[in-house]
Parts: C-alpha cells; sequence; structure tokens
C-alpha cells in the first residue's frame, strides 16, 4: 500500500479511538468538566499532561531546532523540563490544596481581589490564545505536508474532532484522549529514532547511541558530527557558542519559569484525589516528557549527520567528495515536493555543496574548491523528524505513524489550551465576576459553548494566521514567567503580598515584557514598527526570548515594594494562606 | 491552639527546608553544570558524550525526575511526622 493510504488509515484509526473513548467519557457536571471530577489516578495525569505539554512544535520542530543549534539547543531541553521541578515544588500542592477550578481563582481568592482575577484571566487568555493558534496551524501542517491534503481540510477535521470529544468531556474526556494520544507520539517518536539509532551506532536506546562510537568505528559520532561541522564552517556541535553563555541562561531560566506558570499545564495538578498524588504526578509527567525529551537531542545529531554525510560523501573540497545530483536519494525527492527541501546548483558542478556561506572563513576556502554558496537553499527544521523513517528506510507504515503522531501532539496541545479558555470565560468571567448567581447547570452549558466559541476562533486564526505566528511562542513563555508565576508563588510563599501589590506587579510584569518584545519585533507584532533592531539594538545585550526571567523580578520587586506601601493583608487571608500550606488541618 | 499554631510554623520551616536544597540542586545541574561551567566539564568526557554538553542535553532532565520523587518522598513523610497527611 503506498504511504498515502496507509497514512490516512493510520489517522483514521486514531480518530475513531478519540471519538470512542469521548462517548464514554461524558462530563455530567461543572467538576468533571473543569478537574474532571478530581479522580484521576496520579500514573494517568502524568500521560495526559506530558501528551497536553508536548505539542506539534515539541513533536515535530524542536528536534530540528536543536540541530541546527548544537549545544545551545540544550537551553530549550533543560528549560521545558526543568519548569517542572519549580511547578512540582512551588505551586502544585498548595493549588490542589485550594482546590478550586481554575489559576484565575485562586490569584482572585488569595488576592481578596476581582480586579486580580480579571488581571490573571487576561493573563491567561493572552496566553492560551497565542498559543493555541501554533497548535491549530500544526494539524493543518501536518495534515498537508503528510496526507497531501489541504490544509484547510485538515483544520476543519482536527476542529470538529477536538469539538466532539472536548465540548462532551471536557477536562474528563480531554484526560482520556490524552492518555491515548501520548501512547502514539511516544511510539511515533521512539521507534524512527530507535532504528536510526541502531543503524548509525548499533546501540537499541538513542540516549545511550548519542555518546556512542559509530558502528564499526572508533570514532565517536559526536566527535565525527564536530568535526564535519567544523569542516563546514558552521563550528562544531557539542559547543557551538549559538547564542552565547550568558543568553542561553537568560532564556533557560525563562523557560523554566514560564512552563511552571503556563495555567493549562497548572490545572492539570487539580485532577488528582490528593496532596500526595500532585507531588507524585509532576514526577510522572516528567518522566513520560522525558521519553521524547532525552531522545529529540539524539535525532537532532542523528538526523544533521545522515543529512550532511549523505551530501558531503568524502573529504570536504575533493571534486568527487559531494552528492552528485542524480543520485540523490528517493527521499529528498519526496520532500523536495513539499518545499521542505530545496536544492540548486550554483556552481553548475552537477554536485551539492551544503557548508556555511555566512562564514567569511569558509567562503573564501569554498572559493578556492569553486564552490558558488550553499546549494541546500531550503533545509526546514521540521524535515529532521518528518523524514526520519524515509532516511532510516523503513517501512511505510512507520512514516504512517508519524502522521498519526504529529496530529495527536497538536490536538491534544490545543484541548488542553482550549480547556483552560473555557473554563476561564466560564468559570472566572461569567460566575466568577458577572453572574455570580448562575446555576451549575447554566454554567455547565456556558462552559461548553465558550468551548465551542474557541475552538471556532482557534481554527479561524490557525487558517488566516496572524503574520506573528512563529514569535508568540516567545510572548506566550515571557508573559507566563513574568505574570503568573510570581503572583502565584507569592501568593502562597508571602503573606505580606496583598491585593495591591499583586496586581500592580501582574501589570509591571506583563507590560514590561510585551514591549520588550514589541521593541524589536514590533508593535503588536505589526511589521516595519520595530523601533530598535536585532541583535545589536538589544538592551543590556537581553534576546527577547529570554527577557521572561526580568519580567518576572520586575513583578516580585513592585509586589513587594507596593505590598510595604498598603495596607497589610487582612486576617482571613492570612489564614488562607496557612490552610493552602498544610495538607490537612491537625485533629 | 498556642501549641498548634507552633507546630504549624515548625512544619513551614521543615517544608522550606526541603524545597531549598532541592532547587540548589536544580540550578547546579541546569544553569550550573549545563551552562556556565559546561566550556570547563566538556574536558571530561562521559562515553562519547563531553559532560558540559551531556549535563545540558540529557543529565539535567534525569536529575529533575530524581529532585521531583525526592521532594514528594520527603514531603509525604513529613506529613505524616506532623499528622497532617490526608490518610
Amino acid at each position: 500500500m503506498d504511504l498515502q493510504t496507509l497514512s490516512l488509515i493510520a489517522v483514521g484509526i486514531t480518530f475513531a479511538i478519540y471519538i470512542a473513548i469521548a462517548i464514554l467519557s461524558r462530563a455530567g457536571s461543572t467538576e468533571e468538566f473543569y478537574v474532571a471530577g478530581g479522580g484521576i489516578h496520579p500514573v494517568a495525569n502524568g500521560m495526559a499532561t506530558a501528551a497536553d505539554w508536548m505539542s506539534a512544535a515539541s513533536f515535530i520542530s524542536m528536534a530540528g531546532l536543536i540541530a541546527f543549534l548544537g549545544y545551545t539547543g540544550g537551553a530549550y531541553l533543560m528549560g521545558w523540563t526543568g519548569g517542572y521541578v519549580l511547578m512540582a515544588l512551588l505551586l502544585a500542592p498548595y493549588l490542589r490544596k485550594f482546590g478550586k477550578f481554575t489559576v484565575p481563582e485562586f490569584i482572585g481568592d488569595r488576592f481578596y481581589s476581582t480586579t486580580a482575577r480579571g488581571v490573571a484571566v487576561i493573563c491567561l487568555l493572552m496566553i492560551s490564545l497565542t498559543y493555541v493558534i501554533g497548535q491549530m496551524r500544526g494539524v493543518g501542517i501536518a495534515f498537508s505536508n503528510i496526507l497531501n491534503l489541504p490544509i484547510t481540510l485538515g483544520l476543519l477535521v482536527g476542529m470538529v474532532i477536538v469539538a466532539i470529544y472536548a465540548v462532551m468531556g471536557g477536562m474528563k474526556g480531554i484526560t482520556y484522549t490524552q492518555i491515548a494520544q501520548y501512547v502514539i507520539m511516544i511510539f511515533a517518536y521512539t521507534v524512527p529514532a530507535i532504528f536510526i539509532a541502531l543503524q548509525l551506532t548499533g546501540n537499541v536506546f538513542p540516549q545511550i547511541g548519542l555518546g556512542s562510537t559509530l558502528a564499526g568505528q572508533d570514532t565517536y559520532l559526536l566527535v565525527a558530527l564536530d568535526n564535519i561541522m567544523q569542516d563546514l564552517g558552521f563550528g562544531t556541535y557539542t559547543d557551538r557558542p549559538g547564542m552565547g553563555t550568558y543568553n542561553m541562561f537568560l532564556l533557560t531560566l525563562s523557560l523554566m519559569i514560564g512552563t511552571a506558570g503556563l495555567p493549562h499545564v497548572i490545572v492539570r495538578f487539580f485532577t488528582v484525589p490528593k496532596i500526595a498524588d500532585a507531588r507524585k504526578s509532576a514526577g510522572y509527567t516528567l518522566i513520560f516528557i522525558a521519553l521524547l525529551y532525552t531522545v529529540a537531542p539524539a535525532v537532532a545529531a542523528m538526523a544533521i549527520y545522515n543529512m550532511t554525510t549523505t551530501i558531503q560523501t568524502g573529504p570536504v573540497g575533493s571534486p568527487d567528495g559531494n552528492l552528485s545530483f542524480d543520485e540523490k536519494p528517493a527521499w529528498m525527492e519526496r520532500w523536495e515536493a513539499t518545499g521542505l527541501l530545496q536544492f540548486e546548483d550554483k556552481n553548475g558542478d552537477g554536485r551539492i555543496q551544503y557548508y556555511n556561506d555566512q562564514n567569511p572563513e569558509m567562503v573564501a576556502q569554498a572559493e578556492e574548491f569553486g564552490w558558488a554558496g550553499n546549494e541546500l537553499t531550503r533545509f526546514d527544521r521540521d524535515i529532521m523528524v518528518l523524514a526520519n523513517p524515509e532516511i532510516a528506510q523503513l517501512p511505510n507504515w512507520v512514516a504512517a505513524l508519524v502522521a498519526a503522531g504529529g496530529i495527536a501532539a497538536a490536538l491534544s496541545t490545543a484541548a488542553g489550551l482550549l480547556l483552560a479558555i473555557s473554563s476561564s470565560v466560564s468559570h472566572d468571567l461569567l460566575k466568577g465576576i458577572f453572574m455570580p448567581n448562575i446555576s451549575p447547570k447554566a454554567e455547565l452549558l456556558a462552559a461548553r459553548v465558550s468551548m465551542l466559541v474557541a475552538i471556532m476562533i482557534a481554527g479561524y486564526l490557525g487558517l488566516n494566521p496572524p503574520g506573528f505566528a512563529a514569535q508568540v511562542v516567545a510572548l506566550a513563555f515571557g508573559l507566563a514567567a513574568s505574570s503568573l508565576f510570581p503572583a502565584l508563588m507569592m501568593g502562597i510563599f508571602s503573606k505580606r503580598i496583598n491585593k495591591e501589590g499583586a496586581i500592580a506587579g501582574m501589570l509591571v510584569g506583563l507590560i514590561t515584557t510585551m514591549i520588550y518584545i514589541f521593541l524589536y519585533k514590533g508593535w503588536f507584532f505589526i511589521p516595519g514598527t520595530a523601533p530598535l533592531s536585532e541583535p545589536d539594538g538589544w538592551i543590556l545585550g537581553i534576546n527577547p526570548s529570554g527577557f521572561g526571567v526580568i519580567g518576572a523580578i520586575l513583578n516580585f520587586a513592585t509586589a513587594y515594594v507596593v505590598s510595604g506601601m498598603t495596607k497589610p493583608t487582612p486576617a482571613e487571608i492570612q489564614d488562607l494562606v496557612e490552610n493552602v500550606r498544610i495538607p490537612r488541618a491537625q485533629a | 491552639m498556642n501549641a498548634q499554631s507552633k507546630d504549624v510554623g515548625e512544619y513551614w520551616s521543615r517544608n522550606i527546608g526541603i524545597i531549598v536544597p532541592c532547587l540548589v540542586v536544580w540550578a547546579i545541574v541546569s544553569l550550573g553544570a549545563g551552562i556556565l561551567f559546561a566550556p570547563l566539564l566538556n574536558a571530561v568526557n562521559l562515553g562519547g558524550y563531553p559532560l558540559g554538553f551531556w549535563f545540558a542535553q540529557q543529565g539535567a532532565i534525569y536529575t529533575f525526575i530524581v529532585l521531583i520523587f525526592y521532594y514528594s518522598w520527603r514531603m509525604n513523610k513529613l506529613d505524616r511526622e506532623f499528622d497532617v497527611d490526608e490518610g
């Protein structure tokens, strides 16, 4: 059977599974809709949270990102996992003890203010909406690149599927679907990785293979990779100073704090029965995430090594050291058709040269070789994962699985985000602020309607992505780090922080981070309106992607200063903090 | 009542006493070994991995998992000691 038919069957089967789960796990109450009735086993919750967390970007793009960054790609690996330590130690158990439905609800109660709750809702909506656009786009791209179907059709099918299980089942339906999606995703990611590790290093585990010698040779994979990357002018892979120590430090820390402050992830720890479960569940979540995140750097290094050595077949600079255009493997031809790979024979020698033509030294050397520029003119990072099964010459059903896995990754994250958005609208805005007397039944209906509306908005924006789609991830993490995380942490760890302090802190963190990103990316991301240029205009040399930690520090500082100047926290709120800190009052 | 609120204070300071060392290790393996000291550590090899590179792309993640389970185990023990566990 051909690849397209097989992929369609694989995707079809997974969709049937999701719908079956949806029918079995309908939500009957607001508690089931918002937090799955608080009855999810910590291991099951860990698996669902891992699927929720790992987006289309983690599945399809992260390995490619690391492959091009080399060592400094570790910023993403450490940042996106290290955040779970912060969440487990500083937030999850206490918020579980608080025992309500949403993140803004805690902020509103702890800071005894609907204004604080409203500010938290604004932060949540900005973070989750920017994030969900990318997921809907991911569904469409997975359909078009792998299944050769129009993006619009893929997106519409994806919207209908999410609508069925998220609207019917709320958190309950989403959680059980995400468990299935996790299994599909991890299988689709690791199977090709294992085969590539076996072929390249003779090792079953990609994590060990990355540190092993090449099969049948004494040279370590990473040494061979360092050498060829150095020879082609890219700099060594294992210590490539891609972003500089200072900005790698800031970016890692910002991603960690931002991860810990993402409301759609935090809310997952409201779904387990006990506080002890919330603590453990964060650990299980990280194990399930690490299964993919420790394989990703191996996929990255092995894919870029395979790609480079496929093109650079002999010594750099020797006349027949490069792949000739007539001998291109079939998978290269196939991915050329999608536009993710493009070649151009600039010097007309019938062979492909891939090297760093931005590096002056390399350019000088290349001229001596008779090279006229890098001929791999488009090398999309997503290819590292998408073409993996074909590079490893695996049967077509593995490639079909990757299609289903990519779509599972995008759908599971989209569903989690949509739930965070709709709970915030129905529970925080409607019940909490505008219609406090709404009946539970009407609230459940409102939650379902707002879910449906959120899906339509996300789908529309996925189809017509604002020009800034690629940059919003930095914004989402920056905002989560600078607004919600500090407010939540101070709410638990300091009784002194009062209403005024928390609101001022959140606003200062939110606004400074947005302004800093706009300064370089354009006001509201409108092209051509950026007053400062990158990277020479960076204030104190700070990359906008790494600004979240600065925003968080400003938030903490503002909250302390303002709280010190205004009325102290009322006694009953101090009691609430005491209560949140202790799992159960003593008998 | 006095005895109880003293217990509450004691429980909280023991809790902080568990969190802080965990966060110190968290920072050392990632921001320290993975970034600041990575160039130094790269002189040492772990199999085919330069050590700093290994921390940045593998080791820090493994340590994070151990940290969360260690924290969870210590906290659950503390809850039982102060009789504040959920049973």
